[in-house]
């Protein structure tokens, strides 16, 4: 782990309390986008090329828009006057610590009960295409099948909105 | 011999240059300098390039309009851009008192760097490319997915109605247009077999009766070409696809509140953004550097990778000049229920392509899908439509 890591670690986790403790939404989705970068990094600091692309493809280019459109089209953009903290975040806290607790013991777990390996695989993205079509098929056509359905669920929403205008 | 050599030289002047200049440094130090030295010229050119293209847009729809263009500064007003650009710098930088200064601040500049990132990953010429990276066309995505948030950061924190209203339209209409770019460019990667640019280009740069393998040569190809045209257009913001900045609507979109040097930054990477989408473009279907005759493979590859981009700059030029912007729903209408059916179709026509292996039948089979498609979806457009002369409703 060299000074990047702690870098890069330093970004995201900056980003992610600033998600949590700024008060304006929109600033909130910005900084949540800079933890989101500050993960992709990391993907590609760990030369995983694919995976950090894809990160940002799909975080910033996509996830990230859709929060900010959310918050617009949902007039959540302004403040409101009771503040914006909940109440009840020591709940919310202890169920991140739960849950924080058995991710990492699970990764403690597995890196013991696989083989270590003493040199970095080197995974062409080639290889990444080969195995989802491949070894993964079943799971891809699974997130598939979810992701048609929640597309056709979307559309019947939609729809149901027109009918109730009318 | 001597001629050849002296033709391959001309190919690599720039690599002799740069090992040139590197040679003076340690060791050590060589391949950071190199870098340095490319994106250096990445970082000049491009731009350069950008004030001549101001030029010869201005120039250009003027001829188009019937009318002469700047002719007032310098010879033939050559010196258009050295004057706007003066100007841009020494202008007054207003933040409006209610806007959110930071990413006020921010926007353009996560613009420009976004837009930059993608030059690194384009083959600009034979050995030509900044980083060859195995995912290169994710790359290239990921940074142009990323010049969405700075529109929207740009449009929200100016605080204008405006600006607010262009970023939303920008969004919504870069996201719809984003899939149609992705999936358009998944035809091409099926084929290659790679996402790395350099091998797409490989692909391409072979020659059967001295006529070049591109892949816009292809009935696929060409399908998936005009997509991804119609799509980049619609990314760059560029009419008839420029609501977000449609001037007599919204003053200017989401940069009503820029002024200065940032306004110059946002022109800038609006025409950057369309550098790199076709250089892309170029790389994926024009066959990238190389020549569209065999006979003509002497000539630098550069030549023609900034040739093929200027060509395709042209035709940006000229079909702002000849359409008219679209209506909002015509937009979404048009992305939604043509382009993108149409580009899931190429991608079926595609594999089919790949796997009917050589020989005229999947010529003849794919033409006839994809033409045939083309004209029944127009039809089932046009269906129970009445064209007539246009009609006017006035307020009593």
């Amino acid at each position: 782990m060299g000074i990047m890591f702690y870098l890069i670690a330093a970004l995201t986790l900056a980003g992610a309390l600033a998600a949590m403790t700024l008060k304006h939404l929109v600033h909130a989705a910005l900084a949540v986008t800079a933890a989101f970068a500050g993960l992709a990094l990391f993907f590609l600091n760990l030369d995983a090329q694919f995976a950090g692309f894809a990160q940002i493809l799909i975080y910033i280019g996509a996830v990230a828009i859709l929060i900010v459109f959310a918050i617009l089209l949902t007039r959540g953009a302004e403040l409101p006057k009771e503040g914006v903290f909940s109440r009840t975040w020591f709940v919310g806290m202890a169920i991140a610590a739960g849950i924080f607790a058995v991710l990492g013991w699970a990764i403690i777990a597995s890196a013991r009960a696989l083989p270590s390996e003493t040199v970095a695989p080197a995974v062409t993205v080639h290889d990444i295409g080969v195995a989802i079509v491949g070894r993964y098929v079943l799971p891809l056509e699974i997130v598939a099948l979810l992701l048609t359905a929640a597309t056709i669920g979307a559309v019947i929403v939609a729809l149901h909105e027109k009918e109730r205008a009318k | 011999m001597v001629a050849s050599s002296a033709v391959s030289n001309l190919d690599q002047i720039f690599i002799i240059l740069r090992d040139w200049v590197t040679h003076f440094f340690p060791t050590a130090w060589r391949p950071a300098i190199g870098v340095l030295l490319s994106v250096v010229a990445i970082v000049c050119v491009f731009p350069g390039l950008f004030a001549l293209t101001t030029i010869f847009e201005r120039k250009g729809l003027g001829r188009i309009q019937n009318r002469i263009g700047p002719n007032r500064v310098g010879p033939f007003g050559l010196f258009q851009p050295i004057a706007d650009g003066i100007k841009s710098l020494t202008k007054e930088d207003i933040i409006p008192t209610s806007a959110n200064g930071v990413v006020h601040f921010l926007a353009p500049v996560i613009l420009v760097v976004a837009v930059f990132m993608g030059f690194a990953v384009l083959p600009m010429g034979r050995n030509m490319v900044l980083v060859d990276m195995d995912a290169g066309l994710l790359f290239f995505f990921a940074m142009g997915a990323s010049t969405e948030l700075s529109v929207f950061m740009a449009g929200w924190s100016s605080r204008n109605k405006y600006s607010l209203l262009g970023a939303m339209r920008a969004v919504a209409q870069m996201i719809s247009y984003e899939i149609v770019l992705l999936l358009s460019s998944v035809a091409v990667v099926m084929i290659a077999g790679s996402l790395r640019p350099e091998k797409i280009v490989d692909a391409q740069n072979q020659y059967s009766y001295g006529l070049p393998h591109w892949y816009i040569f292809t009935p696929w190809g060409l399908a998936a070409f005009v997509m991804y045209a119609i799509a980049a257009t619609a990314e760059t913001n560029r009419s008839p696809f420029d609501l977000p900045e449609g001037e007599s609507e919204l003053v200017a979109g989401y940069h009503t509140e820029y002024s200065g040097f940032k306004f110059a930054l946002f022109f800038l990477g609006e025409y950057l953004a369309m550098f790199s989408i076709s250089g892309l473009g170029t790389t994926l279907f024009l066959g990238g550097w190389s020549a569209p005759l065999e006979a003509l493979s002497f000539v630098p590859s550069w030549i023609w990778f900034f040739g093929k981009v200027m060509m395709s700059i042209f035709v940006f030029i000229w079909m702002r000049g000849t359409l008219p912007r679209l209506r909002q729903d015509q937009l979404m209408n048009f992305a939604w229920k043509f382009v993108l059916p149409f580009t899931l179709l190429d991608l079926l026509v595609t594999a089919m392509w790949r796997f009917m292996g050589e020989g005229w039948l999947r010529w003849v089979v794919s033409t006839v899908i994809l033409a045939g498609t083309y004209v029944l979806m127009g039809r089932a457009g046009m269906y129970r439509k009445h064209f007539a002369p246009r009609t006017y409703r006035y307020a009593e």
